[in-house]
């Protein structure tokens, strides 16, 4: 862990101070989901109650989190599930395109490259929600209306981008030296990749992950036209259907969005594990 | 010190790296190709195709009008306001938003226990969706039973409940700070992510040779985050600039068009107009305007390093 070195002799005094500053940082980004979770404990009529009270008077309706899942509004199970595959999906495929296009573009020179990188950076401009009406008659078209694999081609081929620019950056700052020694030693460009290369960037695979996962969990525009069935529906979709033209069920808006939350938040954690030993294994080095 | 020495040495590498052409490339950027032309081409190229096109309010395809429907985009009234709001909007969120960032992520990488947990806690505004942190903003907001202005009249700040969300000025200000808030996450993890690939010998000689901390930041810490905080920047302008939901949900409720941006405008063109023809000419040049942008921004801070 050679990156912690110049800040091992940080004093007791500093450490207190940076915990203090943490804590209050944690406190300021979380506050807006505190109030969600607090509304999503209440109940239907006093969620909205003038003046609102900050803590569920009439206690704290955990049942909100067991009737959730079976209302006449839409089946959240069913698009909890569909998230997490056309995410997953989505992120793995982004991955397995964006690798070895940002680390050929960041290691060998060839005609169109500059093109290439545009092209790419031009996805990231278009954003589906003004292109709804060309992706519904596109995917009619080839036969994939309503089907999961619709979604996860749009959403990986709308995200490329960061993917692709972050990678290509993290592969182009590590020095030549090191993969050129390892091509000495008669490593072909993939053994290089895998061997070398790959290790070395991991923060910036882990934040075009992240980045990637987060995008498809909560993409709406799409989702919304080319998605017709309740249960292929995202939860991001889903979520709409509580907010009725008369009343709305803040109450379980409120608690789909924080179980929305959890498995963002599980992966990152899983992330994280694997970001501080890509980070060992690169000091090494 | 990788990105100077690379620099320095370009003769040597080109030799190394002669010979590599297109058919060369193809194998590894082919898949990233592909996926582009089978998905983004067609839709893209449908909205071009709608903004000649005079299309009736029920959606049905009437004639072909050439520029009419930028002839009448160019001479909307509401569009000078229009383009300074979004001026404001995206200088003022990516400004905010990247200077934040910097110094959160400067902090984040120092050690300290229960750090992890403070990263989580970063991380959540964007594992959340922007519509739902939006909402609940807006929620907490009400002058009725919002739970902020409860908190803000309970310690004495107001005297009674503010319609945060009912005036222009005050709306789009809540809309820039809720922005702000959704962007320092990714933009915070980019620069984290290119701080934690600073090689510790590099810091470790800055110390050696006596620099001081904001010597270090800037002659050191800064360059090396050059290509991280590029690509940031870039896509924050980008999404900023493209963003609807907050904007929408904030600002959606008052009436004209003095809160509007760009992309809010092609919405209510769209949704309430029910005009897709001059929305989809909207939307060409939104698309043109970000690529100008994206050009001149690439070609001046060049995130693209080159080989």
């Amino acid at each position: 862990m050679s990156f912690l070195t110049t800040e091992d002799r940080a004093s007791q005094k500093t450490v207190i101070w940076r915990m203090i500053a943490g804590l209050g940082v944690a406190a300021l980004f979380l506050i807006p989901y505190a109030v969600m979770f607090i509304g999503s404990l209440k109940t239907r009529s006093e969620i909205l109650s003038v003046p609102p009270n900050y803590m569920p008077r009439e206690g704290a309706q955990w049942s909100n989190y067991l009737t959730m899942w079976d209302t006449p509004e839409t089946p959240v199970a069913y698009n909890l599930i569909s998230t997490i595959v056309i995410s997953l999906c989505a992120t793995l495929l982004v991955l397995l395109v964006a690798t070895p296009a940002a680390y050929y573009t960041a290691r060998f020179k060839f005609p169109g490259k500059l093109a290439f990188m545009f092209l790419v950076i031009v996805t990231q401009m278009l954003q589906p929600a003004v292109l709804t009406a060309g992706l519904f008659k596109q995917m009619l078209a080839m036969d994939l209306y309503d089907t999961w694999l619709a979604m996860i081609l749009i959403n990986a081929a709308f995200n490329l981008a960061f993917a692709v620019w972050i990678m290509h950056s993290f592969f182009a700052s590590i020095p030549k030296e090191v993969e050129e020694a390892a091509q000495i030693d008669g490593a072909g460009k993939l053994r290089v990749l895998f061997k070398v290369s790959l290790p070395l960037v991991w923060p910036g695979i882990v934040t075009a992950v992240i980045f990637t996962f987060v995008a498809c969990w909560n993409e709406f525009a799409a989702s919304l036209v080319i998605l017709s069935t309740a249960e292929n529906q995202p939860l991001s979709v889903a979520l709409t259907k509580f907010v009725g033209q008369y009343s709305t069920a803040w109450q379980y808006v409120f608690g789909v969005s924080i179980v929305a939350i959890v498995p963002v938040i599980a992966l990152f954690m899983l992330i994280e594990k694997r970001l501080i030993g890509g980070l060992t294994a690169g000091a090494v080095k | 010190m990788s990105v100077s020495t690379a620099q320095k040495r370009p003769a040597k590498r080109k030799s190394a790296r002669e010979g590599a052409s297109f058919l060369a490339a193809l194998p590894w950027i082919g898949p990233a190709l592909l996926l582009i032309f089978t998905i983004v081409v067609f839709p893209a190229g449908y909205m071009i195709y709608n903004s000649t096109r005079k299309i009736s309010q029920v959606g049905t395809d009437l004639k072909g009008v050439g520029f009419d429907n930028f002839a009448k985009v160019f001479a909307d009234p509401n569009l000078p306001r229009i383009l300074l709001n979004t001026v404001v909007w995206v200088v003022v969120v990516v400004t905010l938003t990247v200077v934040i960032s910097l110094a959160l992520a400067q902090f984040l990488n120092k050690p300290f226990p229960g750090r992890t947990l403070v990263r989580m806690a970063v991380i959540v505004p964007w594992a959340a969706s922007v519509v739902m942190t939006t909402t609940v903003f807006y929620y907490a907001m009400d002058p009725n039973y919002g739970i902020f202005n409860k908190f803000l009249t309970d310690i004495g700040l107001l005297d009674e409940g503010f319609g945060f969300t009912k005036n222009a000025v005050p709306a789009m200000a809540v809309a820039i700070v809720i922005a702000v808030f959704v962007s320092i996450p990714f933009t915070t993890y980019t620069i984290l992510a290119g701080l934690q690939a600073i090689p510790g010998e590099t810091l470790e000689a800055a110390r050696v040779d006596g620099a001081g901390r904001w010597r270090t930041y800037i002659s050191v810490i800064l360059p090396q985050l050059r290509g991280a905080l590029a690509v940031a920047v870039l896509i924050n302008i980008i999404n900023v600039f493209n963003n609807l939901p907050i904007l929408k949900i904030i600002t959606g409720s008052i009436p004209g068009y003095s809160a509007d941006t760009l992309m809010t405008y092609i919405f209510k063109v769209l949704q309430f107009d029910r005009r897709l023809d001059i929305s989809s000419a909207l939307s060409v040049v939104n698309f043109a305007i970000v690529l100008v942008i994206v050009a001149i921004y690439v070609k001046t801070v060049k995130p693209m390093k080159e080989v």
